[in-house]
This record gives C-alpha cells, sequence and structure tokens, in this order.
C-alpha cells in the first residue's frame, strides 16, 4: 500500500513596488516604452555612476513589513550578490542579505480548514534587472534595461503551505495587501509579481523535512497549481522508487506541464555577498515606524470584519467586496448614502463582478461615483423601476457613470403607476383573452399570472408590478 | 610667455589672468609646448586634447572677462587623472578594456574644474584602474620620473604626478585609495592631498575600492593644493558617501601658525624597512616643525602589521565586485574571437585586464567566497575597525601625525613589478590612512643623494585638513623653494 504524504511548501515572492521612480536613480518605472528610453548612467552600470536610495522604497517596503506584522530591522544595509548575466548591468544585484529591512513576521490567509497563519522568514528590498529580448532571425540578443532598478521587495516566508490552494490564498492575500498599501499592482502576467516555489515531500506524520527543490518561471496562479501537483507528483514517485530527490533549481514548463532541472546545489552559484560600499546603512527611527503605523490604512481582515460586524453582511459577502480596496470603499461609500447595505452588497458581488468578468477586468478598474449607485438603489426601493429596469441602469452607471435619475427619465424606463393608463391596458388585454378571463372567474387562480405578463408586455416591462395587480383584480373581479 | 612661467604656481597664473597680464590662451599654448617638449621622455598623458583646450582658453577668457569665472584658478591649465570621467573625452583607467569609452558625463570633480574656468589639457597615465604603486600595470605606455628618467614616477596617480612635476600642467586631479596620490607626489617632488573621505563627491571616479577611494588635488605648492580642495569639496547628491562639510577655507592656515600645535611621529614608521634618507627627511622635519613652535613626540600608534593585510584584503574585494561590469556587454573593449556568452565574458576579461588587475580580482574574488568570508574579508573589517581606533587615540594626543609617504625614493623602472609583495608593503605609511578615512598631506622635504625627491606625510583625523595644510604650509616656508625636476644640467635641455 502506498504511503500517505504530506507536501511541504515555502515561497519566495518578488513585486515590484510602484514608486514614480527606480530605486537607485531618478529615471522612471513606467511599464513598457522604447527600450533603454527609462535609464541613465546608473541604471545601465556606467562606469563612475554611483547607487543613490530612494527612500520611497524604504517606506513602501516599510508598509508592506508592518501589515506582515514583521520585526524591523532599524539599522540596515545593502549588500551586492555579484553574478554575471547581461540583464544585469554591473553585474551584480544591490540587494540585501545580512540585515534584510524586515524579519518574523506573518500573513493570514483563509483556508478550507479555517484561518492559517504563514509566517514571514524576511523580507527585503532589491533592484530588478533589465531584460534580454532574443532575435532568432539575427541569432542575436539585446539587452533592455528599462525594467533595471526597478524596486522589488522579495518575501521569503516560512515552510507553511501543504498545497496548492493554500499557496494561491497566501499569494492573494499578499496581492491583497499590496493593493491596499498602494504600493504595488501585483500582476503575475505583466512580471510585477514572481512566486518560486520551494517543496519538498515527506511522510505524513514526521517531523523532519525532506529534499527539497524550487521552483521558477511561473506566470499564473493556474500555472503555480499545475507546477505545485506536478511536482508533489514527481517527488512521491521517487520517493516510491526507493530513489532520492536532489536538492536543485527547477523550471517549470506550463505548456509540457513539468518541469526540468536548471542547477543543482554542487554548481549553486556563489554570489559572494558583501555590503555595498556605495550605500550607506538605512537607519529607520521611531518616529517614521511611528507615522507609517498612522498612515496605514485599514487592511482586508479589519475591513472584512467590521463590514460583517457594522453592515450585517455574510462572510461570504464581506470576503467578495474586500478583495478589492477600490470595490470595498465603492460599496461602502454607497451603503452610507443609502442606508441600503444589503442590497449594495448585492449589486457588487452579484452584478458588478459579472459585468467585470465579462469585460475581463478587475475589481481595481471599477469607476463610478457611489452617489449614482445609491440613486438607483433608492428609486427600485421606491418601485419607480423595475429590477429589471435598475438593471440596465447599472450597466450604464458601471460603463459610463450614468446619472440614473436622467437616464431613467430619457429613456422612460421610469415604473407607471398611473391608474387611468393601466386600466386602459387592462381593459384591452381583458377584451382580448375572454377564454382566460372565464378560465379566472372559473377559479383557475394560475390565469392571474398571465394577465399580469400581458400587461407588463403591453407595458415594455414598466408597469408598476403592485398598482397591476391590484387594478387587475378589481376588473377581473 | 617665456621659460619663467614654468615656475609660477597655478595660483600666481591665475592672479596673472585676473590681471590680464596673461591671457588664458597664453597659459594653453605654454603648456601646449611644454607637454611637446617633455612627453617624448615622460609620457604622462594617455590623451592630450589641444583643440578643446585652445578653443575652452578663449571661452573662460570670456568669462573671466563678464565675471563668470571669479575663482583662484580661471583660465589655468591642468590634467585629469584618466579614472575619472571627462564627457565626451575617452576615459580608460590606463586598462584595454575600457579602450573607446567617452562618457557620456563629466565626474563631479570635473563639473567643478569647468565651473571654476580651468581648462582641461588631457588624461594623465595610471596604474591599470589605480592598482599598483609605479604606474607601470599601466596597459597604454610607461610613464617617467622628470627628475630621472629611468626611474618610476610612483602611483597610481604617476601620470598626473609627473604632468605638474615637468610643468606640462599647473595642477592635477589624482585620486588615493591607498597611497595613489600621496606617494606618487613624495617621488616626484610635488604636493598632494588625500581628503576625508567623503569630501570630494566620487561620482564620476571609476570605482577601484569604494569605501576608500578618494580625489585629491596634486600641485606644486601647499597653496595650490589647498584652494584646489575647497573648489573640489562639497556634497553631492549623487554621492551617497559625500559629506556635507561647512566651506573648507584654508586662507588662514596657509600663514602656517603652528604654535602650540602637537605633532606626533609613530615610532613604528621608523622602523627597519625605511631608507636611511627617508629617516633623514623625517628628522629634518621634526626639527622644523619645532623650530616653528609646534611640539614634535615619537609614540607607539599600533596595529600598524594588520593595515597592508586588510587594505589588500578590503580593497580587492571590493575591485572584484567593481570591476566586474567591464564584460564586454556595454562598451569598452570586447573580444573578437569569443562565439558565447560565457566565452565572450572569458575572453574580453582575460584580453581586457592587465595581470595586476586579474590578480586582485582573484584575491577580492576567494576572500568573499563562501566558506573563507569571515575568516578574510569579515576579519579585515575588524581590523579597520581597530587601526581606526589606534588613529582615534593618537588623536586624542596629537593634533598632527608626522610619517613617511614611502619608505625609499622612487624605484627604478622594472624593479618593482617581479615581486608584488615587496610593492604591496610600500603602501604601509599610506594605506592606514584610507582605511581609516583620514586625511593626509604629501609634501616635498628634500633630494636624495641620487637626485630623487622624497617627500614626508602629515596625517589628520577626520575633517581636519585645516590642521595638517596648516603643518605643511609651515613646514613648507621653513623648507624654501623646492628644486625643480628638471634643473641643473637638464634644464639646459629643455
Amino acid at each position: 500500500m502506498r504511503k500517505q504524504y504530506e507536501t511541504v511548501i515555502g515561497l519566495e515572492v518578488h513585486i515590484e513596488l510602484s514608486t514614480r521612480t527606480k530605486i537607485f536613480c531618478g529615471c522612471p518605472t513606467a511599464f513598457g516604452g522604447e527600450p533603454n528610453t527609462h535609464t541613465c548612467p546608473v541604471c545601465t552600470g556606467m562606469p563612475g555612476s554611483l547607487p543613490v536610495l530612494n527612500r520611497k522604497v524604504v517606506e513602501y517596503a516599510l508598509k508592506a513589513g508592518l501589515a506582515m506584522n514583521c520585526k524591523i530591522h532599524t539599522f540596515c544595509k545593502f549588500d551586492r550578490k555579484n553574478y554575471f548575466y547581461p540583464d544585469n548591468p554591473q553585474n551584480y544585484q544591490i540587494s540585501q542579505l545580512y540585515l534584510p529591512i524586515c524579519y518574523d513576521g506573518y500573513v493570514s490567509v483563509d483556508t478550507a480548514q479555517g484561518e492559517k497563519r504563514i509566517r514571514i522568514h524576511e523580507m527585503h528590498m532589491e533592484e530588478d534587472a533589465g531584460k534580454l529580448v532574443h532575435d532568432p532571425w539575427t541569432d542575436s540578443s539585446l539587452v533592455d534595461y528599462n525594467r533595471s532598478g526597478v524596486p522589488l521587495i522579495e518575501i521569503v516566508s516560512e515552510p507553511d503551505m501543504r498545497n496548492a490552494q493554500e499557496v494561491i490564498a497566501y499569494l492573494e492575500q499578499l496581492r491583497i495587501m499590496a493593493q491596499y498599501l498602494g504600493i504595488s499592482d501585483c500582476r503575475l502576467e505583466e512580471g510585477s509579481m514572481r512566486a518560486d516555489v520551494n517543496l519538498s515531500v515527506r511522510e505524513a506524520g514526521t517531523e523532519s523535512y525532506g529534499t527539497r527543490t524550487e521552483m521558477k518561471n511561473l506566470n499564473s496562479f493556474k500555472a503555480i497549481a499545475r507546477a505545485i501537483e506536478g511536482e508533489t507528483i514527481r517527488q512521491i514517485e521517487l520517493l516510491e522508487e526507493g530513489k532520492e530527490v536532489i536538492q536543485e533549481t527547477r523550471r517549470w514548463d506550463d505548456n509540457k506541464e513539468c518541469s526540468f532541472p536548471m542547477r543543482s546545489k554542487e554548481d549553486a552559484k556563489d554570489y559572494r555577498y558583501f555590503p555595498d560600499p556605495d550605500l550607506p546603512p538605512v537607519v529607520i527611527d521611531d518616529a517614521w515606524i511611528g507615522r507609517l503605523k498612522k498612515e496605514q490604512p485599514e487592511l482586508r481582515e479589519e475591513k472584512k470584519k467590521r463590514f460583517i460586524r457594522e453592515f450585517s453582511l455574510s462572510e461570504y459577502d464581506a470576503r467578495i467586496l474586500t478583495e478589492s480596496r477600490n470595490m470595498a470603499d465603492l460599496f461602502e461609500e454607497t451603503a452610507k448614502i443609502c442606508s441600503q447595505p444589503k442590497k449594495a452588497a448585492n449589486w457588487m458581488t452579484q452584478d458588478a463582478m459579472k459585468l467585470l468578468k465579462e469585460a475581463g477586468k478587475s475589481p481595481e478598474e471599477m469607476k463610478f461615483s457611489p452617489d449614482h449607485l445609491a440613486a438607483l438603489i433608492l428609486v427600485e426601493e421606491e418601485q419607480k423601476i423595475t429590477h429589471k429596469g435598475a438593471k440596465e441602469v447599472f450597466e450604464q452607471i458601471f460603463d459610463h457613470d450614468e446619472e440614473p435619475l436622467a437616464y431613467i427619465e430619457a429613456h422612460h424606463l421610469s415604473t407607471v403607476a398611473d391608474t387611468d393608463v393601466l386600466e386602459q391596458i387592462i381593459e384591452e388585454v381583458i377584451r382580448e383573452h375572454p377564454d382566460s378571463v372565464a378560465q379566472y372567474r372559473e377559479g383557475k387562480e394560475k390565469v392571474f399570472g398571465f394577465f399580469v405578463g400581458q400587461v407588463m408586455k403591453k407595458m415594455k416591462g414598466n408597469a408598476d408590478p403592485a398598482v397591476t395587480r391590484e387594478l387587475l383584480r378589481e376588473k377581473l373581479r | 610667455m617665456g621659460e619663467e612661467y614654468l615656475t609660477w604656481t597655478a595660483g600666481e597664473l591665475a592672479r596673472k589672468i585676473r590681471k590680464g597680464e596673461i591671457r588664458p590662451s597664453e597659459a594653453v599654448e605654454a603648456s601646449l609646448l611644454q607637454i611637446e617638449r617633455m612627453e617624448p621622455q615622460i609620457g604622462a598623458f594617455l590623451q592630450i586634447d589641444r583643440e578643446g583646450a585652445l578653443a575652452r582658453a578663449e571661452e573662460v577668457e570670456q568669462g573671466i572677462r563678464s565675471g563668470k569665472y571669479q575663482g583662484p584658478f580661471a583660465g589655468v591649465p591642468a590634467a585629469v587623472k584618466d579614472n575619472i570621467c571627462t564627457k565626451g573625452m575617452e576615459t580608460t583607467c590606463a586598462s584595454r578594456i575600457l579602450s573607446g569609452f567617452y562618457p557620456p558625463y563629466d565626474a563631479c570633480a570635473v563639473e567643478k574644474l569647468k565651473e571654476a574656468g580651468i581648462i582641461i589639457l588631457g588624461k594623465t597615465n595610471m596604474d591599470e584602474f589605480a592598482m599598483g604603486s609605479t604606474t607601470e600595470t599601466s596597459a597604454r605606455k610607461v610613464t617617467k620620473n622628470p627628475w630621472n628618467t629611468g626611474h618610476v614616477p610612483g602611483g597610481s596617480s604617476g601620470g598626473s604626478c609627473a604632468a605638474v612635476a615637468a610643468d606640462e600642467c599647473f595642477i592635477a586631479l589624482g585620486s588615493d585609495t591607498g597611497g595613489s596620490i600621496r606617494q606618487p607626489s613624495s617621488f616626484c617632488g610635488v604636493t598632494g592631498i588625500k581628503p576625508t573621505y567623503g569630501t570630494v563627491s566620487r561620482y564620476g571616479l571609476i570605482a577601484y575600492a569604494s569605501s576608500l577611494d578618494q580625489i585629491g588635488p596634486i600641485g606644486k605648492d601647499v597653496a595650490d593644493c589647498a584652494r584646489m580642495l575647497s573648489l573640489l569639496a562639497g556634497q553631492d547628491r549623487r554621492d551617497s558617501t559625500s559629506l556635507k562639510r561647512e566651506t573648507l577655507d584654508f586662507e588662514e592656515d596657509l600663514a602656517g601658525d603652528i604654535r602650540g600645535m602637537k605633532v606626533g611621529i609613530p615610532k613604528e614608521y621608523l622602523d627597519e624597512g625605511i631608507d636611511p634618507e627617508v629617516r633623514d627627511a623625517l628628522k629634518k622635519t621634526m626639527e622644523i616643525l619645532k623650530e616653528r613652535g609646534a611640539s614634535v613626540e615619537e609614540f607607539s600608534l599600533g596595529m600598524t602589521e594588520y593595515v597592508i593585510p586588510s587594505y589588500y584584503i578590503i580593497a580587492s574585494a571590493e575591485a572584484s565586485s567593481n570591476l566586474a561590469r567591464f564584460d564586454g556587454v556595454k562598451y569598452g573593449y570586447r573580444s573578437p574571437h569569443a562565439d558565447s556568452l560565457h566565452e565572450m565574458y572569458k575572453m574580453t576579461r582575460s584580453e581586457g585586464f592587465g595581470t595586476e588587475v586579474k590578480r586582485r580580482i582573484f584575491l577580492g574574488s576567494f576572500v568573499l567566497s563562501s566558506g573563507y568570508y569571515d575568516a578574510y574579508y569579515l576579519k579585515a573589517l575588524k581590523a579597520r575597525a581597530v587601526i581606526k581606533e589606534a588613529f582615534d587615540r593618537a588623536f586624542a594626543a596629537y593634533d598632527v601625525l608626522l610619517g613617511p609617504a614611502a619608505p625609499q625614493t622612487a624605484p627604478k623602472i622594472g624593479e618593482s613589478l617581479s615581486d608584488p609583495l615587496q610593492m604591496y608593503l610600500g603602501d604601509l605609511y599610506t594605506a592606514a590612512v584610507n582605511l581609516a578615512g583620514l586625511p593626509a598631506i604629501s609634501v616635498p622635504c628634500t633630494v636624495s643623494k641620487a637626485g630623487l625627491p622624497i617627500g614626508i606625510q602629515l596625517i589628520g583625523d577626520c575633517l581636519q585638513e585645516k590642521k595638517i595644510i596648516r603643518a605643511a604650509a609651515a613646514f613648507e616656508k621653513e623648507r624654501g623653494i623646492f628644486p625643480k625636476a628638471y634643473s641643473g644640467t637638464k634644464r639646459g635641455k629643455i
């Protein structure tokens, strides 16, 4: 019989910070741009150029560290990681090894078994590398240094995750955190968030860890999930066959759905780290930390709990609403204006989410004024519009931030509660369907719905349902 | 302009230019003429920007008239060491690997020269990447000592010192990582200052060892160097290690009043290994300083045995990383023989760097390797801290320390490179100053029996340039006019 195995996973996550300028020079960090246009002597490693630390990067890193409940090295340093590669113009990367800015923290994630803490081993600041462009036509490689020097934080977790769901929940939580803090947009596909997976397996119930491998080149949550599954199976099969797992770095190929060895521990590079003599140590004083703590926005978990408490929302609604700070803010403002939190939540979690999915957009991109949605909710509440009509109006608010009342007026979407108009229509319907009238009068209550439908059809759905029912009952009696 | 101009200091020349007695273009022409005469024998320059300098002289003349250039050296022709970036002028560190590198920017120090109306004549030879003590590790040419062309000028700023000594320029920029301004100044009979670490921006100085490198002036006398240092100093936002300092004004110090000044001379600096003539020069200096009212005494500095090992470990470690960027990808030399990335790296660097540079890259890579880092690099950092403490103790008791700039006079060409260890040991008196970040000045003292100059070194506590300049000015006044490199029989030929 096969043994029971447990997968043990730790993550190294790189997040590109959205500071306006690079970490060690004044070049813009903007994505795209013609090759080598966002560059200067510093980020292209010209002789005699020197790095100067962008204080905003330290501030962003501190915000992330505080959000992850980390301890802070108030005296921290930058180190050089030496290795040769053309995307790295100095042939060393300025990073932090000996005294990283943050350490010993945790992130809470929702798992199938409830809330779980993933411990953070350390978090440090470093610079990104440029990009190599291989041209198969000329059989040459070109290098673009636009990304060289874009600030990164690297978050190293403890091996606290046990399956792909937990890994994805953790990454989602980091993404949401970064977005709440406004420090990164964390897009895996654009490379502004990158994750390397360290994975080992062990027999269930054992304490010690198995030999781990590190997997790189994971460009989507789906790829990460597949890679974890694939690597788990590969390692278990090795162990079942009595073979050993080799400590190595592997490259995941998502098309082939398997990983290939890149380098083993034996030929692991010696990066010859040492303190960068060009950069004085960073001293972080209590006042700075205090100010950042004060400025720290309400984070996802707190917001979720508060929404449940304050607005009597379900756990499910609160979770979806808080997945994006923008959505949470839109919801909260709408709810406050119209005092209808449940309705506001429904519009967000159902209609808005559906429209976002159709448009292929993220909740962060949603942009309309909460006044408009609040007005729509109130109009529907007063039954001045049908739910169907309201949906049409919501689409307009969602797409163009339309003012709902004007739109309803212009498109005749207001429900008709005018008894004169309705009576006339009802009389018409009764004339046109003598058989049904007879059936109704014989006691076939079911036919009533048919009459409502006919009136609505003639009114193009804008008849006030309550008034229609009342008048119908009267006329059919 | 006649021969007499050769004896003028940069300050004197500038004064005559201000008064309208001499035009900057005349000064440049005279320098170029002298370069033409001397270069075949000396070889101080790697590059001479004749047209650029003459055109600049015209602009500067206008600028002086309009009041744009009012500094103490406006219109003065100067030379710049080849590891300091000059916009549009080839900058190679005397290395093959940087051949064809034309920086798109000026070093901060060069900007300051230009803003002051100083005219750059060209770039001077040096040991490759400033690694060496003789200027012989240059991949480009051998520079000869103007006092005796059979001898080296010292290094690594040998080209700048030789150019000043040969009157090819009035003042020059050098850089000093372990003595590279002070030792060749001593060998060439000129004056040079290594400022407190952080005083002059390193922006645009091609790094050898970042935590030790400082740019400094090399000139004909203490006053020229002091005023040039005032001009070069200043915090630069492009160099995070540069310091905010009070405006450096040395005018009152140049009067040389050292009454009551306490001068200490480390016993270890007089020990064996030092040439008796250099020891005599130090004794002479002690007497002069006493005559001027200072007290001088010997004391034990301590920790001197750690200087050379820790200097070579730290400097090489930093160099191994600083020089990694020279890989053939972006600028400078690329081996034409390679057909894969790693071959390109290997061949470019094998062909592009000289022996001494490779030796230090190997050494530096080794001391940073995992398993050796603690035993070498980290230990060297600790030794550095201990050396700094020894200086702190010394400066609690003394205002200024006196020592040699080198254990002997300039060696013969070809003598040093065969025994690099011996060459490294010659840095004992200078390298400690860099490890501790201190300012020091090298001033010519006397001429040896063999006709080679001997300089002495005055070391100050951090930020105490004023004290060493005051002591140096006092000494210089008492010493009197120092002979010219090519005085006597040689002068007639020039």
